[in-house]
């Protein structure tokens, strides 16, 4: 075709005639096209894409498809590869409809900067603030409005304890925490490496929260993470709690750095190593093992109180009716009852609405769900409490501590006023 | 004097180019240093706070120990590779057989990524499953190797892995300078009885100094961006003990949503570099160009 063009230039006249033919019917197409979108189209983004992670969220496609609306999955791998592109996104003006973000501080900056839609409507037609617990409903507010929508709660400073383990070394799995030394001591002798610890910044982190809360109180833990009270840290409760976190440093085995959370469980499973400190998320692995809760492995939480956290969507800001549209029945649907169990059920998580029915849930979902009916025993994780900055320049001291043997409790105490301080 | 014209067309056809340099570039890299000046933390924002970050960032002891840490990866990296490529350059330019099988075997670990080159050495640096567990399996309870997991010696650990992945490159750069040296050369200080060590000490390293800058040159850009392979093989651990700069960076623009502090953070990254590079950019060019218009 291009040839005779070349030859004879009088023949691009039917070649525009064409183009501008072509123009015509692709806007036709277009206008064919605009009023099946009518029906609401929801594109999320979020970093579930793990075997276990993606059947959960095809429950929620599901029930999205079944309300009437069209899910449009963009799964971005990792966390924070996730949260990137989808704020690059809305700060490039072309925004998802919802996108994932882990409940807690991470959405603070594009509430603040008025990206966000917020969920008021749906909250107040569908009763959320009586039922949702009522540090979640804290976490999902700014200004007493809801901006954002909680799909489930992790538990954090649970302990999981290896049957097979325990069996080989001839004592009862611990309980509780108060039970845990004497275990581990008796897992040594036995030549079993006691806990199972993946050495990376974010499990030595929780590690030590989990022991924080569990050993120092809610009120400690509370005025470090929420109030960055420096006087807190250099209190004696906060001591004890590094002596106590420093002193278990010795039942972990060499190969421990750097090792993932899911090998750690693997240990467990196979019962090279007795106990875990983890959040319920591990459940997915002991399950996918053939292992049951209560049987094979046990689970306690760490200490009275319950530390949760967990995933929620926010709403990009938009003004096309259509897309608002999209945004309510999300948020109706993501909360109803039958959406809530079936997806956390998958998700190894609880869900966010103690009115629904447990009976399906294992021995340690059932815990959970039990610790999320008392408001008083349950607190949100430091990522709830204060910003991914802080978390961070703590978890650096902490993990600095645990991996440095010859740093005395003053130095951790020291590091970590300081991280408070910088980064307040 | 050249022909005006000839000079305004090329001014012209290299406008695309500039206009790309000074944008993408130089324009993002002044955005970067200004943004360093702000209280940004997930998103930019012009919230000016002065030298605000730059204080916080030499206070943070991570970061004084990724500076560290990048100054012994670096003159370690740099200098082993430069010593073990260039033996292995001069051991294969002894016109030795098969050596084609041995450069491609040499120059096999470049074509890795530092990912793969990070997770193949932290599974065999690991007390748990490398070599110091198949040793002990044999027999040998009390042998140790375990740098990987071990906070004194991970930023070593690192630096073995990266000379084992780059030192072929050298190796492969320096055998062409060596094959670009004249024979007549050879024979001449043999006629002249001088040691061969001699000779490559005093003729033949001169002569290749254009190969050894670009190898330098490579091997600097490598140090500078060093994050894979640390995100493989260490992750920083055990603790912070490996951190590097460039892993501080990416960790604060992301996973701690505080960009502030990551842009002056690179910002100092970037200062440092032109720091180290300035006096050679000085040799290199002013003082050359001064000479010549003298």
């Amino acid at each position: 075709m291009s040839k005779p063009i070349q030859s004879q230039p009088i023949q691009f006249k039917p070649v525009t005639s064409r183009l501008i033919r072509g123009l015509f019917a692709g806007a036709a197409l277009l206008a064919m096209v605009v009023p099946a979108s009518a029906e609401p189209k929801a594109e999320v983004i979020h970093w579930w894409t793990s075997g276990g992670e993606s059947a959960a969220v095809k429950v929620f496609a599901e029930a999205y498809g079944k309300a009437g609306g069209t899910w449009i999955d963009t799964a971005v791998a990792g966390g924070e590869n996730a949260r990137s592109a989808a704020i690059n996104r809305v700060v490039g003006g072309n925004p998802p409809t919802a996108m994932q973000f882990n409940t807690g501080k991470q959405f603070d900056d594009i509430v603040a900067q008025g990206l966000v839609n917020d969920v008021e409507t749906v909250a107040a037609r569908d009763g959320w603030r009586d039922f949702l617990p009522k540090p979640l409903l804290d976490a999902v507010s700014r200004d007493g409005r809801i901006y954002a929508i909680p799909v489930n709660v992790h538990g954090q400073n649970w302990v999981f304890t290896s049957t097979k383990a325990f069996e080989a070394a001839g004592v009862k799995p611990p309980q509780s925490l108060d039970e845990l030394v004497p275990a581990l001591d008796a897992l040594k002798a036995a030549g079993i490496t006691p806990i199972g610890h993946g050495g990376q910044p974010w499990q030595d982190g929780m590690m030590f929260n989990a022991i924080l809360l569990a050993k120092g109180g809610q009120d400690l833990y509370r005025s470090i993470y929420a109030d960055k009270d420096g006087e807190a840290v250099r209190s004696e409760a906060f001591r004890a709690v590094v002596d106590y976190y420093g002193s278990l440093r010795g039942y972990v085995d060499p190969g421990s750095p750097g090792r993932h959370w899911n090998d750690a469980t693997g240990m467990l499973i196979s019962g090279k190593a007795g106990v875990q400190f983890m959040g319920d998320w591990a459940k997915g692995e002991f399950k996918a093992a053939g292992l049951t809760a209560g049987e094979e492995f046990g689970c306690f939480v760490a200490g009275p109180d319950y530390m949760i956290g967990g995933d929620v969507f926010v709403l990009a800001k938009t003004d096309d009716p259509d897309q608002k549209a999209a945004q309510e029945l999300l948020a109706t649907t993501l909360l109803s009852p039958e959406a809530q169990v079936d997806f956390n059920l998958i998700k190894g998580s609880v869900p966010v609405r103690p009115d629904v029915d447990t009976a399906r849930f294992d021995v340690c979902g059932q815990t959970g769900m039990e610790r999320l009916k008392d408001e008083g025993r349950q607190i949100g994780n430091p990522e709830m409490l204060s910003s991914a900055d802080l978390v961070g320049s703590t978890r650096d001291v902490i993990t600095e501590f645990w991996n440095t043997p010859d740093m005395t409790t003053d130095d951790f105490v020291e590091g970590f006023v300081e991280a408070l301080e910088i980064a307040g | 004097m050249r022909p005006r014209r000839t000079s305004a067309t090329g001014t012209l056809a290299l406008l695309p180019v500039w206009a790309v340099v000074i944008v993408a570039y130089l324009g993002t890299i002044a955005w970067t240093v200004v943004i360093s000046f702000t209280a940004s933390k997930s998103l930019p924002v012009y919230e000016f706070v002065g030298l605000a970050q730059y204080e916080r960032l030499f206070r943070t002891s991570r970061w004084l120990v990724s500076v560290e840490n990048i100054l012994i990866f670096g003159s370690l990296f740099i200098g082993t590779c430069l010593v073990v490529g260039f033996l292995l350059a001069v051991a294969l330019d002894q016109r030795i057989r098969a050596e084609g099988a041995f450069r491609t075997i040499y120059l096999y670990p470049y074509s890795m990524s530092f990912i793969v080159t990070g997770l193949v050495w932290q599974w065999i640096m690991n007390p748990a499953l490398g070599v110091q567990a198949t040793v002990r399996g044999w027999g040998l309870e009390g042998f140790t190797f375990d740098w990987a997991a071990n906070r004194d010696m991970a930023i070593y650990a690192v630096a073995v892995a990266g000379v084992w992945q780059a030192s072929g490159l050298v190796m492969a750069i320096l055998l062409a300078g060596l094959r670009g040296i004249d024979q007549d050369l050879w024979k001449a200080t043999k006629v002249d009885g001088i040691p061969t060590w001699r000779v490559y000490a005093s003729i033949v390293l001169p002569l290749l100094k254009p190969m050894i800058v670009t190898a330098v040159v490579l091997l600097s850009v490598a140090v500078v961006k060093a994050y894979d392979l640390v995100v493989a093989l260490t992750r920083g651990g055990p603790g912070i003990a490996s951190e590097v700069p460039a892993k501080f960076v990416m960790d604060n623009l992301f996973e701690r949503s505080n960009i502030a502090l990551a842009t002056a953070a690179s910002t100092v990254m970037l200062v440092s570099v032109l720091a180290a590079l300035a006096p050679w950019l000085y040799a290199e060019y002013i003082r050359a160009s001064g000479a010549r218009a003298a």
